[in-house]
């Protein structure tokens, strides 16, 4: 008599479990790229703590054809205002300026021009139609880093007292406006 | 065959630059931007070796020449030629980029299976090794009965 042999059950549940492993690790991953396909996942997406906290203390010089801001102007804001990083050596921010030009009748935009040229950011802002009231310039990008700003375009939406509600890393989408922006903004006003 | 004793340290030389060398490849690539002392300039490598580029994500800002990780490299040395301690420097970074800025992250209820999955996968690998060496081994076969031990007795007496 030699060895005892294992019961087949058992057997088939060894053989089974690598099997199911692969499996589960194969379902997430096609839920990680499905996501990213259907924006539900951004692997990029950067959760800035940003969020219900006043704006940073900054003071930023005009950026023709706008006048600057600072930190003070936007905490004695009594309405939601869109804050918006943009430059003009950045494709997304042009694919998201026709959308801007569209909300800026709903909702003022103030923009600031990260780390670029004041000719480049003029030139830029004439050719895709001006949607900022107010514009500022961050020529080092030192405030930026301070707003925790990783890229552009980046958007915050600041709320009465100067406190950030809503952040995205990601160019602005008329989805993202009728979904997000607009009833977060309007919840704030009253 | 007997090497030349400088030649082999020569080699042995060469084979040391060539495995360590990519650990001192930073992309500071401007010398301007390193701290006129050794010993802060050194810190500032240590602290920016544990920030993450936010922009490549999996690199430290030492080792990223993208326009941001330029940025805070710089932010760093400001901060460390101030006498700041690395902890103050690392809560600055924090409060403006959250976690995600630390390649070593910190132990959290989220962060727990990453810490204590290599403890978990030791304890796994142990009980499964346990639960195969534990099985029964094959009983020993009885003896051999009286027609066993004939034949036996047969086959290896015909030589």
């Amino acid at each position: 008599m030699s060895e005892q042999p294992s019961s087949p059950t058992r057997r088939r549940l060894l053989m089974a479990a690598p099997l199911v492993v692969a499996g589960g690790v194969g379902v997430g991953f096609w839920r990680m790229l499905s996501g990213m396909t259907r924006g539900s996942f951004d692997p990029h997406d950067i959760h800035a703590p940003a969020l219900n906290r006043p704006v940073p203390d900054f003071t930023l010089p005009d950026q023709a054809p706008g006048t600057g801001f600072s930190a003070a102007d936007l905490r004695g804001l009594k309405a939601p205002v869109l804050v918006n990083y943009f430059a003009s050596w950045c494709i997304p921010c042009v694919a998201e300026m026709p959308v801007l030009n569209v909300l800026k009748d709903r909702l003022p935009i103030w923009g600031i021009a990260y780390k670029d040229k004041p000719e480049h950011a003029l030139g830029f802002v004439q050719r895709a139609g001006n949607p900022y009231a107010r514009i500022a310039a961050d020529h080092d990008g030192l405030a930026a880093i301070d707003w925790g700003v990783s890229g552009v375009p980046e958007t915050f939406l600041v709320g009465p007292g100067g406190i950030i509600r809503w952040h995205t890393a990601s160019p602005i989408t008329e989805a993202m406006i009728t979904n997000t922006i607009m009833p977060l903004a309007d919840s704030l006003k009253s | 065959m007997k090497t030349h004793p400088l030649r082999r340290g020569g080699l042995i030389a060469l084979l040391a630059c060539l495995i360590f060398a990519p650990l001192v490849a930073l992309a500071v690539d401007d010398p301007s931007e390193m701290l006129p002392d050794p010993a802060q300039e050194q810190r500032a490598e240590a602290i920016g070796a544990q920030l993450r580029c936010l922009v490549c994500q999996n690199e430290s800002i030492e080792d990223s020449s993208a326009d941001l990780a330029r940025d805070l490299r710089h932010v760093v040395r400001e901060h460390v030629a101030k006498g700041e301690s690395n902890q103050q420097i690392m809560d600055w970074m924090v409060n403006r980029y959250g976690n995600f800025i630390r390649l070593k992250p910190p132990f959290t209820i989220g962060t727990l299976l990453l810490w204590v999955m290599p403890l978990l996968a030791l304890c796994i690998g142990i009980g499964i090794a346990w639960w195969t060496f534990r099985r029964p081994r094959a009983p020993t076969p009885p003896p051999l009965s009286d027609e066993e031990r004939r034949r036996l007795s047969d086959l290896t007496e015909t030589r």
